[in-house]
C-alpha cells in the first residue's frame, strides 16, 4: 500500500471494481445452488438419475424428475459436433499458416474472425429453415441429433480454428528450419513436427470450444427435436440440457422451477471441470 | 515420432495433403457461404426503411421492428453503461498494480476465467432469480441489460488488459523518473496510449452482448411493444428472431429480414474490433 500512498482514491476504487467482478462468479453460484436446494432437498439428488422419466410438476411427489436423457443429449451433441468440427479447424488453420498463398491467408483469417462473431440464434434459424427440411427428406422428423450436432460444428469452428491458428503461430520457426535442413517434405514436417509442438494449444482450444457447445442453448434447441428421451440413432430428436431450461422455465413453478435450476447447476458443474481442465493442459503439465 | 518413417514421405503424398488441406478449407468456407447467401437473399427483400422503422403487427408476422431495435438499443447501453467502469476499472487494477503473484489479483482472475465459461443459459437463470426478482426490477430492459453486462465482463477485461499491456514499459518507467502520481500517469499518459485496446474491447463485448438470447430469455422478456422507460419488458433482436422462427407459422420472411439486420450489425461491430486490433495492437483477439 505504501507504494501507491498518494494514489489511495485511484487504487481503493479499482480494488472495489475488481471486487465486483470478481464477487459476480459467487454470486451466480450462491443463487444457483440456493434455488437447486428445494428441489436438491424434497426430490433428492438420486431421483434425478433413477426416476422413470422427465415428467416434473409443481409438486416433488407428484412428478418424476430424471435428468439423464438430457445430460445424453448434451453429451452425445457436444462430442459429435467437437469430433467434426475438429479436423476441419485444424485443416483450416493449418492452410492459413502453411499452405495458402500470403493474401489469401490474410482474407481466410478475416473472415473466420467475422463468422465467430455470428450469433447462435442466426445458426439455428438456418439450422430451422434449410438444414432440417433437408435431413427430414432422408428420415423424418428433420429436428434431430444429426441437425443439432452440424448447426453446432459449423457454430465452433471458426474459433476452433482461429484458436489452433494461435497455437500453430506460436510454434518456433526454428522447428521448421531444422525439419527442412533433415529434407523433411512440406507435410512431414507438419505432420511430425508442428502439430505435435503446438498439441497443446490444439487441445486447449478444443477443450473451451467443447464448453461453448455444452453451453449452448438457441441453436441446439431450434434443431434438436427437444424430446426428453436417450436417442437411439442420429435420425431421432434429443434434448439437451440447456434446451430443458429455455424450453420449461417460462412456466415453470415451485420444484419443477427449482429442479430447472439444478440442470443449471449440473452444466456449471460440467464447465468448471471442463474450464481446470483447459488451465490443467494449458500449462503444459499434462505432458511432464 | 520416428524420423525414418517421416524422411520416407514420398513426394505425392505431400501433394496429396497439400490437396487435402485446400479441400478442407474450401468446404469449410462454402458451407459458411451457403449459410450468408441464404439469409442474405431471403432477407433482403423484406429490408426497407419501413420495416426498420414500423411496428410488429399481427405478432411479427407483418410489420417491422422498430420498437424491437429501440428495446435492443436500450438493453446494450445498459449492459454497456454499467459493464464499462467496472470492466475498466478491473482490468487497470490487474494491468498496472497488481503483480501476477498477488494473490488478489490472482483470484479476481481465476473467478474471470469461471465466468467466461458459464452457459449463457445459467447467466439467465441467475438473472431471473437476482435482477428480477431479488431485487425487483421484473421482466424489464434494465434487468436484462444488467444480466448482460455480467456475461460481457470478462471478456472486457481480458481484452482492455491486452490494451493496457500493450503500451511501452518505458512510459511508466518515465512517468515514474518524474515523480508523477500513478493516477495522474494514468490519465494523462497510459489510458490516452491504450486507447485502441481499450476500444477494440469495448466493441468486442458488444458484439457479444448484441449476439446474445439465451440469457435475454427470462430476464427482458417478450413484449415487443415500443419501451416506455427501463423497467419496461423489451425484447431484443435476437429474441423475436427466435420468437418469429419458432412460434409463430408464417414469421420466416421476417425473420429472415431480422436475421439479415442482425448480421448486418454484427458485421459492422466486430470488423471494427478486429481492424482496430489489428491496426494498432498488431495482434488478432479470439473470442473464446
Amino acid at each position: 500500500m505504501s507504494r501507491y500512498s498518494k494514489d489511495w482514491f485511484l487504487v481503493w476504487s479499482l480494488r472495489i471494481c475488481a471486487f465486483v467482478a470478481g464477487a459476480i462468479t459467487l454470486l451466480v453460484a450462491v443463487f444457483i445452488v440456493g434455488e437447486s436446494l428445494p428441489a436438491l432437498r424434497h426430490v433428492g439428488v438420486s431421483r434425478f438419475f433413477t426416476d422413470p422419466s422427465w415428467h416434473p410438476d409443481e409438486f416433488a411427489a407428484q412428478g418424476t424428475f430424471n435428468l439423464v436423457p438430457m445430460l445424453a443429449g448434451t453429451l452425445i451433441i457436444m462430442t459429435g459436433s467437437v469430433l467434426l468440427a475438429t479436423p476441419f479447424g485444424i485443416a483450416a488453420a493449418v492452410f492459413c499458416h502453411y499452405y495458402a498463398p500470403p493474401f489469401i491467408a490474410r482474407i481466410y483469417r478475416r473472415i473466420l474472425e467475422l463468422l465467430a462473431g455470428i450469433p447462435s440464434v442466426v445458426f439455428g434459424f438456418w439450422g430451422l429453415v434449410v438444414l432440417v427440411p433437408i435431413i427430414n427428406q432422408i428420415q423424418p422428423p428433420g429436428q434431430s441429433v444429426l441437425a443439432a450436432t452440424l448447426i453446432l460444428a459449423l457454430m465452433i469452428l471458426p474459433t476452433i480454428a482461429l484458436m489452433a491458428d494461435a497455437a500453430l503461430a506460436n510454434v518456433p520457426v526454428d522447428f521448421q528450419r531444422a525439419a527442412a535442413s533433415l529434407g523433411l517434405t512440406h507435410w512431414a514436417t507438419i505432420r511430425g513436427v508442428i502439430l505435435p509442438a503446438a498439441r497443446s494449444g490444439l487441445f486447449t482450444g478444443v477443450i473451451l470450444q467443447s464448453g461453448r457447445a455444452i453451453g449452448e442453448t438457441l441453436a441446439v434447441l431450434m434443431v434438436a427435436g427437444n424430446i426428453p428421451k436417450i436417442p437411439s440413432s442420429f435420425f431421432e430428436p434429443a434434448r439437451t440440457l440447456t434446451a430443458n431450461i429455455a424450453l420449461e422455465m417460462a412456466y415453470a413453478l415451485g420444484d419443477h422451477r427449482s429442479a430447472l435450476f439444478v440442470t443449471g447447476f449440473l452444466l456449471l458443474l460440467i464447465i468448471i471441470a471442463l474450464v481446470a481442465a483447459a488451465e490443467w493442459i494449458s500449462k503444459g503439465r499434462i505432458y511432464d | 515420432m520416428t524420423d525414418l518413417t517421416l524422411r520416407q514421405t514420398s513426394n505425392w503424398q505431400d501433394r496429396v495433403a497439400a490437396g487435402v488441406m485446400w479441400l478442407m478449407a474450401s468446404l469449410v468456407m462454402a458451407v459458411f457461404f451457403w449459410l450468408i447467401t441464404s439469409i442474405v437473399r431471403h432477407g433482403l427483400p423484406a429490408l426497407s426503411w419501413e420495416f426498420l422503422t414500423a411496428a410488429p403487427s399481427n405478432q411479427g408476422r407483418s410489420g417491422g421492428i422498430g420498437p424491437i431495435l429501440v428495446s435492443t438499443l436500450l438493453i446494450l447501453i445498459v449492459c454497456m453503461a454499467v459493464s464499462l467502469p467496472i470492466g475498466l476499472g478491473s482490468a487497470i487494477l490487474l494491468a498496472e498494480f497488481t503483480p501476477e503473484s498477488q494473490w488478489y489479483g490472482r483470484l479476481v482472475r481465476l473467478s474471470l476465467d469461471v465466468l467466461a465459461g458459464i452457459p449463457s443459459i445459467v447467466f439467465g437463470l441467475f438473472g431471473t432469480v437476482f435482477f428480477c426478482q431479488v431485487l425487483g426490477m421484473g421482466y424489464s430492459i434494465l434487468a436484462g441489460g444488467l444480466t448482460l453486462a455480467c456475461m460481457v465482463l470478462p471478456i472486457l477485461i481480458r481484452t482492455s488488459e491486452m490494451g493496457l499491456s500493450s503500451v511501452p514499459q518505458e512510459y511508466r518507467a518515465a512517468a515514474a523518473s518524474l515523480g508523477i502520481s500513478k493516477t495522474s500517469s494514468l490519465i494523462h499518459l497510459l489510458l490516452p496510449a491504450a486507447i485502441p485496446g481499450l476500444l477494440a474491447g469495448f466493441i468486442l463485448g458488444l458484439g457479444r452482448a448484441i449476439a446474445e438470447t439465451a440469457a435475454l430469455l427470462f430476464t427482458s422478456g417478450y413484449v415487443d411493444r415500443m419501451p416506455e422507460s427501463l423497467l419496461d419488458s423489451g425484447r431484443s433482436l435476437t429474441v423475436h428472431i427466435f420468437d418469429l422462427a419458432m412460434n409463430i407459422s408464417g414469421g420466416n420472411q421476417n425473420a429472415y429480414g431480422s436475421a439479415l439486420v442482425l448480421l448486418i450489425f454484427l458485421l459492422i461491430i466486430n470488423g471494427s474490433a478486429s481492424w482496430i486490433a489489428n491496426r494498432w495492437l498488431h495482434r488478432r483477439i479470439i473470442r473464446t
